[in-house]
């Protein structure tokens, strides 16, 4: 049996308050294991995004529970929660908020550096990680420079530098024309995905839905239903 | 720590056109500070000039004397009684007005003369040229080789001209420390030749100047003159007294501190409207740094390093350029009377310290508040 990556139990979370208070997740309770591709899939506003930051350790639920590793993660105090991102969260966001300023290694090395590593030994590491993403030969050109697709390799080889356990994806194909999206998938599943990791994306492109292990799937901040994902022909 | 300051050092001066703006701001203020108080300074040495070159140790006046240049002669009677006073180890009077001199070329120019007392040329300049008891020949008078040299037509030994009437012959040039403030040049002579050979009214002792026996002996004669009716100062409080009339009574000080007050709204307009401008655009990236894992310490830091990097750069490019300035002016205008002491540099730092911490509060401010889940949310 797999080992359990993140327990979600009773989550809620509410913005607002009197009239305008919505509540963007109702009771939310599921389970992700390692070596699993879990995908969270919803139409625009249905609390996929918040649940997303509930169980990363960025928003503070209402009510509920978040166990990663069973241990609860909001019983943290903030440092704690900024080392439990930096050290077990990696995050690739929709539009990957690279430093624009920085070369693709700088920007690859930034959790690196967080976690007071030499400089030069987070640069050699950050090339390692561009050589898995498949664009060493970019690492001296600034973001800006790069296609969609190479920027959305950097922004995974940054979030898989400080190897952490959970990967968060939120709408990774949203920014990219399907191909290169499905290019994208493909290359994690293949290259990033393991039996000691999990990866969470939160998706609404059923293009890609082949390549997860299970789709959970959200309206209303409630969970309508949790499917086997689609097996990819070989 | 050392590698995010890197990366905050490398966000900084990556970013070519706000680096270079937020210079461009702090320099430009620094220079505008420095340049406005060391003038001043300038002004407040050379206000001070006789009182520097004459370097007595005790100065006796009248108590409605603010500068060495508005004297008001005391009666003979004074000289004595101060002379005669417990701690006094001498007393000598010491002339100083205003006079017309022609020119051999029949300019007249208007000079200070310095009357220093016959026996003792207490107060005598250090000479360049000639001999300090030639001082005591036929109408014979020092010329100061200063800033206002030349409007005496760069006389030499011997180049004589015309004083009320009465020959004066150049018998020495001399050197001083500090030039005077209002562009005349000075004649150094004795006592009794400045008094007769200026028009003078019935008293003529503009100053006594006093060598005390021991420096405890200092408030003793202070209290002995007050009695008297007149005013004792030692040196540094008639610099004192002298830099409080002009910063105070005259509306140079108000107006070298409201043109400084000006030049920091400057700077601090451009600086932190540019840092924040700067810190605004990389908002989405320093909270993806928070969701990522760096601390809000973490963030404050590198704020604070990049606003004092800036700052500091700023103020170094700012104070260099204010001494290139000043020191090519002097070269091109000898009269030129800024300068700049370690007061200016130590006003115009904490200065840029201010600059660079309501900026960088305005930074930390706005990078406190992002939440991670702003990122999220896009």
């Amino acid at each position: 049996m797999a080992k359990l990556a993140v327990k979600a139990d009773g989550l809620t979370k509410w913005f607002g308050e009197g009239e305008t208070k919505t509540t963007a997740v109702n009771g939310v309770s599921f389970e992700a294991e390692f070596g699993e591709m879990f995908y969270i899939e919803g139409p625009s506003g249905s609390g996929k995004t918040t649940l997303l930051s509930l169980i990363s350790g960025i928003l503070r639920p209402n009510s509920g529970s978040v166990q990663v590793e069973e241990k609860d993660i909001w019983n943290m105090t903030g440092d704690q929660l900024a080392d439990f991102r930096l050290n077990k969260v990696g995050f690739v966001f929709q539009d990957y908020h690279l430093f624009p300023r920085l070369t693709t290694a700088e920007n690859v090395a930034i959790p690196l550096i967080l976690k007071r590593r030499d400089w030069n030994e987070s640069m050699d590491k950050a090339l390692e990680y561009l050589d898995i993403v498949g664009i060493k030969n970019r690492a001296h050109l600034p973001p800006v420079k790069l296609s969609g697709g190479e920027q959305q390799r950097v922004a995974i080889a940054r979030a898989i530098a400080s190897s952490p356990d959970i990967l968060i994806f939120d709408e990774p194909t949203a920014s990219l024309d399907g191909d290169t999206g499905r290019r994208i998938v493909d290359f994690v599943k293949k290259n990033i995905m393991n039996e000691n990791r999990c990866i969470i994306i939160v998706t609404h492109d059923s293009r890609i839905f082949e390549y997860a292990d299970r789709i959970m799937k959200m309206e209303d901040g409630r969970i309508i239903g949790i499917e086997k994902g689609g097996q990819r022909e070989e | 720590m050392k590698g995010i300051l890197t990366i905050a050092y490398k966000l900084l001066v990556n970013d070519k056109g706000k680096f270079a703006a937020l210079l461009v701001g702090i320099t430009f203020a620094v220079f505008l500070m420095v340049m406005m108080t060391s003038m001043f300074a300038g002004i407040l040495h050379r206000s001070s000039a006789v009182v520097l070159n004459i370097g007595a140790k005790l100065w006796v006046m009248d108590p409605a004397v603010n500068t060495p240049v508005n004297s008001i002669p005391m009666p003979d009677y004074v000289l004595d009684a101060v002379r005669s006073m417990s701690g006094v180890k001498y007393a000598v009077p010491l002339y100083s007005g205003g006079a017309l001199v022609k020119l051999r070329s029949g300019v007249y120019q208007s000079v200070t003369v310095l009357g220093l007392d016959d026996s003792s040329l207490f107060g005598r300049p250090a000479l360049l040229e000639g001999n300090i008891n030639d001082i005591y020949a036929e109408n014979a008078f020092i010329v100061v080789k200063d800033a206002e040299f030349p409007k005496l037509d760069n006389p030499r030994i011997g180049t004589d001209f015309e004083l009320n009437d009465h020959r004066g012959v150049i018998t020495g040039i001399a050197k001083v420390t500090t030039s005077g403030l209002f562009g005349v040049p000075t004649l150094y002579t004795t006592y009794n030749r400045a008094i007769s050979y200026i028009p003078s009214m019935r008293f003529t002792a503009a100053f006594i100047l006093v060598e005390p026996k021991s420096s405890d002996a200092v408030p003793i004669i202070k209290q002995q003159v007050s009695q008297l009716g007149y005013l004792a100062l030692t040196k540094d409080e008639f610099i004192q007294r002298t830099s409080t009339f002009y910063k105070y009574q005259t509306g140079l000080g108000t107006n070298v501190l409201i043109m400084t007050v000006i030049s920091f709204i400057v700077g601090l307009s451009i600086s932190g409207q540019t840092f924040y401008t700067f810190i605004l655009e990389n908002l989405e990236k320093f909270g993806a740094l928070k969701a990522i894992g760096a601390k809000a310490r973490e963030l404050v830091f590198m704020i604070l390093f990049q606003a004092t990097f800036t700052s500091l750069t700023g103020y170094g490019l700012g104070i260099g350029l204010a001494s290139i300035l000043i020191t090519v002016a002097r070269l091109r205008l000898p009269s030129y009377a800024a300068r700049i002491t370690y007061g200016n540099l130590g006003f115009a730092f904490v200065m840029v310290v201010i600059i660079a911490a309501i900026s960088s509060y305005i930074g930390v401010r706005k990078v406190l508040k992002i939440e991670p889940f702003d990122i999220f949310r896009g």
